[in-house]
């Protein structure tokens, strides 16, 4: 971007001040400060680093390199912006712009990346942890195995310590070995015995018995490999005292990559979809992430379980967005229109009620009319309609309707503020021109006031459009997007708009899948990108930016 | 009883002409805001109710729904409550804070990429977080497996969140009010002395204050009511906000237990409703500048 040469706001600190002007406005700078401010910048700043350098250790010790490299940028780049005289407009711009970096710009390029991979539940880990998963899900004692005296430690000291818990064991050749979830056996230094029984070792805690009651349900839960090769089996133990050797009925070959359940002999190999699978195509779960490609769009197009819900709920998105707006801006301009008159009494008192249902939080009022429009129960059909059955939110159609009469409450006090302060900004005397050259008043409304309020408004008919379009709180509160399409692949209903049906791919009921819901989430950014680009073009808003 | 007045002093059929429609419609119009609003509210009054039993309004008048409400363990509405008042605050105050250090520069600096910084906000703007759900849980879930502290479940998570969304969605309006305050107000006290900072905190943020009071309360009547970032990402009840908590008691209990429903969502209405209608003045002016609830 090239420096800005027009004439705004006069340009206070512009690369193009002389050497004594830029001179004073540091002595200005220095002398107006005042030394509370510099202490509060340097605590302020400390704290920072502090937390950075923590941050950065505990990632390095969880071989997290990569992010914890980028948080010791972010720090020192921080600190250098805050700490050198200058860069006033980063000094302003930074904490917003740390905020945004991570939560608004990098979730989405997460989310794109998301789109490519099958995670979901049955693939959230490594294969690694896949393996070990199976084995554990499968496991029995290994009879006649050896009998491990066990002593439960935990980590000694108090920084940067986890609740993590070990087991201590003595093997049959007296050797003191310990291990905990995920970390194989390894020798035990410094360990001091008692009747073949690890009672203290150096770094470690031994649990006291209140403890070790009190941690019960951990202590037998607790499952420590006995070796790096998964299929030596665990150790596992029912008392804390007496450990056992477990073997799961699954072997895993290494070199040949596949899983061999030894009891039946069935081979499960590794098919490239993130999961073993037998020859007829039956897969052990769980199984584990990885990069699927444009899979999740091809099934999204292909698949007709979910290309059908998929066309349908784009098209009701849409609509539900575009009805919403012409209904709100349609009634809160009637309305504007009516309240407009000086000669009317109590305009106030009216317009104080109307902003009640804009007041009231939109959760709330989608759960209540969610009441009122219960089919048996609802006080619309038993007051209302005396006791009629009218199936206000269950019949595909007239759940539709009912979204659009509730969302008609709840948005047209917006309009009706908005249109009230556009007409007021318009003189009267243009319409009284018009009357007087004999224009009917509807006429003159028509033609004159309209197009003036259309031109004022249309940026704020946009952004009710965006805001529509994402509506989830209405149509989930009200409906739940229901009543459910049966036939579809997906959790899926006949009121669900695209943000809706996101949130129920990924976290309604048993089966999330991450993978297919971050799909559509990237489907609505191209969508949203899209009208935005030319509603700005159409407007020319960005031109008016400077 | 003012319409009568006036129909002594004009003739009716002129009256009604003139004005006397209008206050019809605006009769129907208050009876089409209000009847939600009684109804819950005549709901909470009658205690053990159910949905059928609501739909007599005003047939019973006790408060033993409010006390019910504070009384059961499996919702425990007051830490939603304060839960909600927490993030919401926090939100809003940072989002404040945020925005109009964010403004400040871009209405009173000229530096390289400004123009394409006030471009990418607007068009940021247009993309609420909610649609990044997934990833942000995704996030999250990863910044928890290190840090719990601020990780899923973790209400200074939900904040940071919160705050991620800030300078997209206010620092256009605010941009756009800093602009009006005339920039020979900056020079003077530079002349008599003051440096950025004091100018920022001591000249401008008094002068826009109006701004302030509208992003601010926009910005906590949006915390109050999000439900999608809040419900992915807080799992334990105690730890919940009002949207989430309430959403769930509805759909585990459906009709059962209407009347104390109906109490939780008068007592969570209360403070944006008082809100909305002390600051009306302020709020309308921010909707003209271009804010959708």
């Amino acid at each position: 971007m090239v420096e800005n040469t027009t004439s705004g706001p006069k340009q206070p600190h512009s690369m193009k001040q002389t050497r004594s002007q830029r001179q004073a406005a540091k002595i200005i700078d220095a002398t107006s400060m005042g030394w509370k401010l510099i202490l509060f910048k340097i605590v302020v700043l400390g704290l920072l680093c502090a937390t950075a350098v923590y941050a950065a250790l505990v990632l390095f010790m969880n071989d997290r390199w990569l992010i914890g490299s980028l948080v010791v940028l972010g720090a020192v780049a921080l600190t250098w912006i805050y700490l050198q005289r200058g860069a006033l407009p980063a000094k302003y711009l930074a904490p917003g712009l740390v905020f945004l970096l991570i939560f608004q710009i990098f979730v989405v390029l997460y989310s794109g990346y998301v789109a490519f991979t099958n995670y979901g539940t049955g693939h959230n880990s490594t294969k690694e942890h896949a393996v070990h998963a199976i084995m554990l899900q499968t496991q029995d004692r290994v009879p006649d195995s050896p009998t491990y005296q066990l002593s439960v430690f935990e980590e000694a000291g108090e920084l940067l310590t986890s609740d993590e818990l070990y087991f201590a064991v003595t093997t049959a050749d007296g050797t003191a070995m310990i291990g905990a979830d995920e970390q194989p056996l390894e020798p035990l230094e410094g360990a001091v015995l008692d009747e073949g029984r690890v009672v203290a070792a150096e770094g470690y805690e031994l649990l006291s018995f209140a403890e070790l009651l009190n941690r019960q349900q951990e202590v037998t839960n607790l499952v420590v490999p006995i070796s790096e090769d998964p299929n030596d089996g665990y150790l596992r133990t029912q008392d804390g005292q007496r450990a056992y050797q477990y073997t799961s009925r699954y072997e895993y070959d290494e070199s040949a990559d596949t899983m061999t359940n030894t009891e039946t002999g069935e081979v499960y190999r590794d098919t490239g979809e993130g999961a073993f699978a037998n020859e007829s195509g039956e897969q052990l779960m769980p199984g584990w992430q990885i990069n699927v490609g444009m899979d999740n769009f091809v099934r999204a197009v292909t698949e007709d379980s979910i290309r059908g819900p998929l066309i349908y709920v784009t098209l009701w998105t849409f609509a539900f967005a575009f009805l919403s707006v012409a209904t709100t801006f349609i009634l809160g301009l009637f309305l504007a229109v009516v309240f407009n008159d000086r000669r009317m009494k109590s305009r106030k008192y009216y317009r104080l009620v109307m902003i009640l249902p804009y007041a009231f939080p939109g959760f709330l009022s989608a759960l209540v009319w969610a009441g009122m429009m219960n089919q048996e129960f609802g006080f619309i059909n038993n007051v209302l309609f005396g006791g009629a059955a009218i199936p206000w939110l269950t019949d595909p159609w007239l759940a539709k309707l009912s979204i659009l009469i509730v969302n008609l409450w709840l948005g047209f006090p917006y309009m009706f503020l908005v249109c009230t302060g556009a007409l007021q900004a318009i003189p009267e005397e243009l319409s009284e021109a018009a009357q007087m050259d004999g224009a009917k008043p509807f006429q003159a409304f028509r033609s004159i006031k309209l197009p003036l309020l259309l031109t004022a408004i249309a940026p704020l008919l946009i952004s009710s459009f965006a805001f529509n379009f994402n509506n989830f709180n209405l149509v989930y509160m009200l409906t739940g997007g229901g009543p459910r399409d049966v036939s579809a692949g997906v959790n899926v209903g006949s009121t669900d708009i695209l943000i809706s049906m996101v949130y129920k791919v990924a976290f309604v009921g048993s089966q999330a899948d991450y993978g297919l819901a971050s799909a559509f989430s990237i489907l609505i950014f191209i969508i949203v990108g899209t009208i935005s680009v030319i509603a700005f073009r159409k407007t020319k808003s960005f031109e008016e930016l400077n | 009883m003012q319409d009568s007045q006036v129909s002594l002093r004009r003739p009716f059929r002129r009256w009604w002409r003139e004005t006397g429609w209008r206050h019809l419609v605006g009769a129907a119009v208050v009876l089409f805001c209000v009847f939600p609003l009684v109804y819950v509210f005549s709901a909470s009054l009658n205690p053990g109710g159910t949905l059928i039993t609501a739909n007599s309004l005003f047939s019973n008048f006790s408060l033993d729904s409010y006390i019910e409400l504070f009384n059961r363990p499996q919702q425990p509405y007051a830490a939603w409550f304060l839960n909600t008042l927490f993030i919401g605050l926090s939100a809003s105050a940072g989002s404040v804070l945020l925005g109009a250090l964010a403004a400040y520069a871009f209405s009173r600096m000229r530096f390289t990429g400004r123009r394409f910084g006030l471009i990418t906000l607007v068009l940021v703007q247009m993309f609420p977080q909610l649609l990044a759900m997934v990833a942000i849980f995704l996030l999250m879930l990863g910044i928890g497996e290190v840090f719990p502290a601020i990780g899923l479940n973790s209400q200074i998570g939900l904040i940071m969140v919160y705050l991620g969304g800030a300078l997209g969605v206010n620092t256009y309006l605010m941009y756009g009010f800093f602009n009006t305050v005339p920039t020979s107000i900056d020079e003077a006290a530079r002349i008599d002395g003051a440096g950025h900072a004091r100018i920022f905190f001591t000249i401008i943020l008094p002068l826009v204050s109006p701004i302030l009071a509208v992003v601010a309360l926009l910005s906590l009547v949006g915390t109050l009511s999000e439900f999608v970032i809040a419900s992915v990402l807080l799992r334990d009840p105690e730890r919940q906000t009002l949207a989430v908590g309430l959403y769930q008691f509805i759909s585990q209990e459906t009709s059962q237990n209407w009347s104390i429903f109906a109490a939780g969502a008068v007592l969570a209405a209360i403070i944006p409703v008082a809100l909305f209608l002390l600051l009306q003045r302020y709020i309308v002016s921010g909707l003209v500048a271009g804010s959708v609830k």
